[in-house]
């Protein structure tokens, strides 16, 4: 496939999306270039998931338009790789880690395919990238909540994507496995695969990811990690909802439980 | 034991009807195992009732009634895809709707026709023991043809029932197979018919995927387990059918349930029997079933 050689370059023009009447995000312009790791920060339902549902093609755009490698979105069968949020994922459902790891490389199979030595070779190799190897026949509901983040990370590389997208993978997750997932985006830089991740974790962000997209319903500021993360934007960020005390910044919002001790960054 | 065995075989209609009630029970396990995993036992009843005012029509028209069924059921599963599809009303509200609509339409025409009110048992319970050889070709021709599309398309529908998001992002006609599987649900509910009739296929279809799933943790060795089940409950059922005079399909999924009920209890890791000891503190003493996921509660209702 030619898209192959071609760099993994995403870009955004005026994309507005909306499930009903008013839309959850508003001209979004941007261009990521190839390789780039970005972290994707807003508050609760600033539009994060929707932003990667919508480069997945999960939602229809209203407005604008989504290019990847140049070309329209739809017109490359397996260059975007997704992590959902862990709760979007039936757990109990009797598939063990190596049978999810090895659905990323059902799109390259094909219909009526099984699947062959070269694709168990790959999802091994993604198993052991994350250290989930001697956990394969596992059934995935008896996973640890790192585990299972792992395994569907595991799933994404298999799919040997272009593009990466991770909905919120650090939240509530254990350190190790925080630690062990940006060492597997470290990896990722060398071979030039873009890589999106979204989380309401300022500093994370600020720490270790070379760009940031900052989004709440409509782009707010993307650029290089210090230029973006600025009182002034950070205030725009969460409108109104923070609080500057003499160094720190205080934001006041309704999280989720294990989200709350996230509230105050400097 | 071999005499007691044997002996309702003598008779033609026994043999029919015990491969009929092995094909249906073995058949509706497979595809149960969808139905169990994707939360839709209401669907099956709902296809399963729908039949009626097809079987009515086709009486009327005097038409094979097994046609008239598969157009109703298959209408229907094309009716709750079209009302669900925009997302406007829930597809378990377009199941409850045209689920009502279509028994009360059935109910009203039969109940019009005087003659016909005898033959109702037999669509509600199952006559297995009027299947003829005609019939028996039929449930063998349709049954192939819906294990065949599972196991061709066993990776694609994998996929679709565990991570609808994947199945997008892989640029898999999501819809086309969800609506395949309604397709090969109604074709199974029609075959399983005159077995284990209208009232009782719902049962037929998640009784034994529950079970297997009890007792599994992977899709393919549930589905293989499943069918184990489904056709040891019809072999078993069609004997108790025999010997205690019993209609064969409330026979059938008794004995399903006796399965099911023995699984729950006594399942390796997700028994609750084990559970229960574990809470009493006796495998501290004495060591017993292990597993981190040992008394996981039970399916998702």
């Amino acid at each position: 496939m030619a898209d192959s050689l071609e760099p993994a370059r995403l870009e955004l023009e005026g994309v507005t999306v909306g499930y009903d009447e008013e839309p959850v995000l508003c001209d979004i312009t941007l261009q990521i270039p190839h390789g780039a790791q970005v972290a994707v920060v807003g508050p609760n339902g600033a539009g994060k998931s929707t932003l990667f549902r919508a480069l997945v093609g999960l939602v229809p755009l209203r407005q604008g338009r989504i290019l990847i490698h140049g070309r329209p979105l739809g017109s490359h069968q397996d260059c975007v790789a997704y992590v959902p949020q862990r709760e979007e994922i039936d757990w109990r459902f009797p598939v063990t880690v190596a049978d999810v790891v090895m659905m990323g490389r059902y799109g390259r199979l094909g219909w009526f395919r099984r699947p062959r030595a070269a694709d168990r070779r790959v999802v091994q190799r993604c198993l052991k990238l994350l250290g989930i190897e001697d956990i394969a026949d596992r059934p995935i509901g008896e996973l640890s909540g790192g585990q299972q983040q792992r395994v569907f990370l595991a799933r994404a590389l298999a799919q040997e994507p272009h593009v990466l997208l991770m909905d919120e993978p650090f939240t509530g997750v254990d350190v190790a496995t925080q630690e062990a997932m940006l060492s597997v985006l470290e990896g990722l830089r060398t071979e030039g695969v873009t890589v999106l991740v979204s989380t309401h974790d300022l500093s994370l962000a600020a720490k270790r990811f070379e760009q940031v997209i900052l989004l709440n319903r409509r782009l707010i500021a993307y650029g290089k990690a210090a230029q973006v993360l600025t009182p002034e934007h950070i205030a725009e960020l969460f409108r109104g909802q923070v609080l500057f005390l003499e160094g720190a910044v205080v934001f006041d919002q309704c999280c989720p439980p294990q989200e709350r001790t996230r509230g105050i960054q400097r | 034991m071999i005499a007691w065995a044997l002996e309702p075989l003598r008779y033609g209609f026994m043999q029919r009807g015990l491969l009929a009630s092995l094909l249906v029970g073995i058949l509706c396990a497979v595809v149960g195992c969808y139905i169990v995993l994707r939360s839709m036992a209401f669907l099956g009843d709902a296809l399963a009732h729908a039949i009626l005012p097809g079987i009515a029509v086709a009486y009327l028209l005097k038409v094979d009634l097994l046609i008239g069924a598969l157009v109703a059921a298959l209408l229907v599963a094309l009716g709750i895809a079209a009302i669900s599809h925009r997302g406007v009303i829930r597809e378990d509200t377009a199941i409850g709707i045209l689920f009502a609509a279509a028994l009360s339409l059935g109910v009203a025409l039969i109940s019009r026709m005087k003659s016909y009110a005898v033959d109702l048992t037999h669509i509600l319970f199952g006559h297995v023991l009027g299947v003829g050889v005609r019939d028996l070709w039929l449930i063998g021709a349709l049954g192939a043809v819906v294990l065949l599309v599972i196991v061709l398309l066993f990776k694609e529908f994998l996929v679709v029932s565990f991570d609808p998001v994947l199945a997008a992002t892989l640029r898999l006609p999501a819809g086309r197979l969800r609506l395949l599987l309604l397709v090969l649900l109604a074709l199974t509910v029609v075959v399983s018919l005159q077995t284990v009739g209208v009232g009782l296929v719902a049962a037929m279809l998640v009784t034994p995927g529950a079970t297997a799933y009890l007792l599994t943790h992977r899709l393919a060795p549930m589905m293989g387990l499943s069918a184990a089940i489904g056709a040891a409950s019809a072999v078993a059922g069609l004997y108790f059918s025999y010997y205690g005079n019993v209609p064969s399909g409330p026979a059938i999924v008794l004995v399903a349930t006796v399965f099911f009920l023995l699984a729950f209890a006594f399942s390796p890791k997700r028994g609750v029997f084990w559970a229960y000891l574990r809470r009493r503190g006796w495998r501290n003493r004495h060591g017993g079933p292990e597993g981190p996921c040992a008394g996981q509660g039970p399916l998702r209702s």
